[in-house]
């Protein structure tokens, strides 16, 4: 059998921007039916080399070869008429219009007139729709639409456009594990149909699952390529950190480590029966200093609740938090900041950060009222707590002044960190901390909330990453429905005791992961 | 307000039909929403018109109505376009002094005949309102901004065509032109049945044409819109250069139906339009838009200053700070109802 027809050859690839070679001399092959992974930290390059193959941006140096023709796309839109088309790790549709008109922009079925055939258009949506596993009334808005059906619709576009590249930037950081496998069904169809699809993940296991071959870049260079089949998993890794094998086997993919707290010492978070109208119901817990204590549960089960009910952000009908001894009064966000609690959100970009400020303003937002006197702000000061947090944190900007928005996904998550902890806080709440953070950046994140608890704080660890909370936490309560279902100590903090506790489950038979996994 | 992952509806990947696993309750309060953002100002329309004919005779009088609507048909053509520039998340402040300009001109031009002084007008116009597209989407400077300076700019090149507003242009009776603005087909003035024909042209064109879908699309995510392939700059352009060319059109129909070009006119046309085309259920954010109810929205402002015209003993200095009044209680209405839908 003929080996398939090169659909893409990329040579010498570079791109600069002011202070960073995001990109420097890329190659990469891709072959019809051919599912390949492009893998890396966050800044490893794959995004400039995503905008450079779709006309977002042009190259410095190099060559894009398409489907025998050296092209140049001039803006997506020439990307895409040619036949190369991408989805994005945010669903990028127009949430006001219906789901057939987003479908079809740009392409909707006309009449002579040049008029649009909507009831033509909503029919074929549907059917189109329908293939992707997304049963609705295609006239509704798309907002109206879960992220993962919408991140479905997206595909649906992209695919549609007669594409002969697909190329799909973390399709499933928003998707449940049902929605999962249906995208896995797409992509193996497309595959069938030979056409090439480029696989951006951080999950490894999605990885092995549907790519042939992979790409690994690292600090904008091509550092691998071939079959995945021939690299495990421990070795890719290791080539997307750049560390050497022994050193990430020994150390784990995971690195947390030792009991920091005394086991006899006062809590220094006491909540008791936190109880808010069908969210949560007698939710208790307490965290002595120097403690991880992992919140566990499924989605929707009250987990980031608990932890706004606790940091005041989420008023409570009954129950009380009582900070090192102290009761908390009124439950209001700032009294609870002024106690020494800091709670790290789940959704960093629309509750933290401010992508327009610098690194320097995000960090002294919080603590800008105890550095200024009589409403005067003391530079000085403030430059030290920035330089000591971005040194503690190690926290990889060009400079305090850069804008946090141009910042990889796990330095933004360092820099929210690093607002909280200049509040010299007792207790840590930290809702899932590492989410689309990647895996290097996770590691460090990790280690440092591990170093944070060696230092005396009390930390809660939400998160839905099995194996992070279990390799993270001391103990692990565990929420179903808004309650406390169960509290894991000792050696019984197990991925193993811990789903079955979330499925409510003596049986002796193992739960299937995906239960609590993404959750 | 803040939306957990929890709080949205999941909708299946699966063969389990998607619309179930959503709360019912939360759709048809939607749908609600909805209807009344889209359809709220007919209703007031109806209900305000249905008081004041049984409060006062003479307002459900043929010739009142007939007056109210030829009034009305010029702030609507400034209006259409207007929904046009604000479904894109624009706006145009330049439209009240193209509407001045286009009236000068077109008399202006109605001595070198008819033709001169229907597309004088509309190229001046038009041209000014090209400008205003290029600034905005390909130098990428605030529409605000870009159109405040065409305001300006336009009223200034107005009183040098007038030499300060001295010379008076007339448009010569029995002119085709005069024709246009003063005569009647089936009871109804002439700029009327031009504006109801506008006025469904410019619904085929947002609704039912691939242009039209762009404006929503700018309008509702413009870097989505690029990455879709929408040719954002030319959408922009096109809708600042059809609200230019409405705003003359809109003036250079005025002008003809005074049978003269008053150069003081315009003042403040382009908040009212702005006004009507928000009234009628455009979101001002962008994305989301009906011509239909900048129509409607432009008939309750009408209307509601002819009421306070039919009370009379209500100073009509007073009709500025009722119109202010109602349009605030619109704008809070629209924002209500925009956050129960988490539009905005």
């Amino acid at each position: 059998m003929a080996p398939p027809a090169e659909v893409l050859a990329v040579r010498g690839l570079s791109k600069t921007f002011p202070g960073v070679r995001a990109l420097d001399d890329v190659d990469l092959t891709l072959h019809a039916g051919e599912v390949h992974a492009l893998i890396g930290e966050n800044g490893a390059g794959k995004s400039t080399l995503i905008k450079l193959l779709t006309g977002v941006y042009r190259p410095d140096a190099g060559e894009i070869t398409f489907q025998g023709d050296k092209v140049s796309f001039a803006t997506p839109l020439d990307a895409q008429k040619a036949g190369i088309s991408t989805i994005y790790q945010e669903v990028n549709l127009i949430p006001l219009l219906s789901v057939a008109r987003n479908l079809f922009l740009g392409r909707e079925p006309r009449n002579r007139f040049g008029v649009l055939d909507v009831a033509r258009m909503n029919r074929e949506a549907e059917e189109i729709l329908v293939g992707y596993g997304v049963h609705v009334d295609v006239r509704r808005p798309l907002r109206t639409l879960g992220v993962g059906a919408q991140q479905m619709v997206a595909l649906a576009r992209a695919v549609a456009t007669d594409a002969r590249i697909v190329i799909m930037d973390e399709p499933t950081s928003s998707l449940e594990p049902r929605e999962v496998e249906t995208l896995f069904t797409v992509i193996r169809r497309l595959r069938d149909a030979g056409i090439a699809v480029v696989y951006v993940s951080h999950r490894l296991d999605e990885l092995y699952a549907v790519c042939s071959t992979v790409t690994v870049l690292r600090d904008g260079r091509r550092v691998h390529h071939g079959n995945l089949a021939d690299l495990d998993r421990l070795s890719l890794v290791s080539t997307m950190l750049g560390r050497d094998l022994g050193e990430v086997r020994e150390e784990g993919l995971t690195k947390f480590t030792g009991d920091h707290h005394a086991a006899d010492s006062e809590p220094v978070l006491d909540a008791a029966g936190l109880t808010v109208p069908h969210k949560l119901h007698d939710v208790s817990l307490s965290i002595r200093p120097g403690e991880v204590v992992g919140l566990g549960g499924l989605l929707g089960s009250g987990r980031t609740e608990t932890a706004k009910a606790i940091s005041g952000a989420l008023p409570v009908r009954s129950g009380r938090v009582t900070v090192a001894g102290t009761p908390l009064r009124g439950g209001s966000a700032p009294a609870a900041i002024r106690a020494g609690i800091s709670l790290l959100p789940e959704d960093r970009k629309s509750e933290g950060i401010v992508p327009g400020l610098s690194v320097r303003e995000n960090i002294a937002l919080a603590v800008l009222p105890r550095l200024s006197r009589f409403g005067l702000v003391s530079e000085a000061k403030v430059d030290s707590v920035v330089d000591t947090f971005m040194k503690r944190l190690r926290i990889k900007a060009s400079s305090p002044h850069q804008k946090v928005g141009e910042l990889s996904g796990g330095n933004q998550q360092k820099v929210l960190l690093a607002r909280w902890l200049a509040m010299n806080p007792k207790v840590l709440l930290l809702d899932e901390p590492t989410r689309g953070i990647d895996v290097g950046a996770k590691a460090e994140v990790q280690k440092l909330v591990d170093e944070l608890a060696a230092d005396g704080l009390g930390v809660l660890l939400i998160s839905s990453d099995l194996e992070e909370l279990i390799e993270g936490s001391d103990r692990v309560v565990v929420l179903k429905d808004g309650a406390v279902v169960g509290e894991l100590t000792g050696d019984d903090v197990t991925e193993d005791k811990l789903m079955r506790t979330i499925a409510g489950d003596r049986r002796p038979e193992p739960v299937a992961k995906e239960v609590a996994s993404d959750g | 307000m803040t939306v957990t992952k929890a709080d949205l509806p999941v909708t299946t990947a699966s063969n389990e039909p998607a619309g179930e696993t959503e709360p019912v309750g939360s759709a048809r309060s939607e749908r609600l929403s909805a209807l009344i953002q889209q359809h709220g100002a007919l209703a007031v329309l109806v209900i305000v018109s249905l008081v004041a004919s049984f409060s006062f005779d003479s307002f459900a009088t043929g010739d009142n109505v007939g007056n109210m609507a030829t009034s009305s048909a010029f702030l609507a053509i400034v209006a259409l376009g207007m929904t046009f520039v604000i479904i894109t998340g624009g706006i145009d402040l330049s439209v009240g002094s193209l509407f001045a300009l286009g009236g000068v001109l077109a008399a202006w031009g109605s001595r070198h005949g008819t033709l001169v002084a229907l597309l004088l007008p509309l190229l001046v116009c038009g041209l000014i309102g090209v400008v205003n597209g290029l600034l905005v989407a390909k130098s990428r400077l605030a529409p605000f901004i870009v159109t405040l300076a065409a305001m300006l700019g336009a009223r200034g090149l107005l009183l040098a065509i007038t030499d300060e507003g001295a010379d008076t242009f007339l448009i010569g009776k029995g002119s085709f032109l005069a024709e246009l603005g003063q005569g009647t087909t089936l009871g109804l003035g002439n700029p009327v049945w031009i504006t109801l024909a506008l006025f469904v042209a410019g619904a085929v064109v947002l609704r039912r044409t691939r242009f039209g879908q762009h404006v929503y699309a700018v309008g509702g995510n413009e870097d989505a819109a690029a990455l879709m392939g929408a040719p954002v700059a030319r959408t922009k352009i096109l809708v600042y250069t059809l609200s230019g060319l409405l705003a003359g059109l809109a003036g250079a129909l005025n002008a003809a139906w005074l049978a003269s070009g008053v150069t003081i006119l315009g003042n403040g046309m382009e908040l009212e339009a702005i006004s009507a085309v928000v009234i009628g259920g455009t979101l001002l954010t962008g994305g989301l838009g009906y011509v239909s109810g900048s129509l409607v929205g432009v008939l309750l402002l009408k209307v509601i200053q002819n009421v306070i015209n039919q009370i009379g003993s209500l100073d009509s200095s007073y009709q500025q700070v009722v119109s202010g009044a109602f349009l605030a209680v619109v704008v809070i209405a629209q924002t209500w109802l925009g956050r129960r839908r988490q539009l905005m």
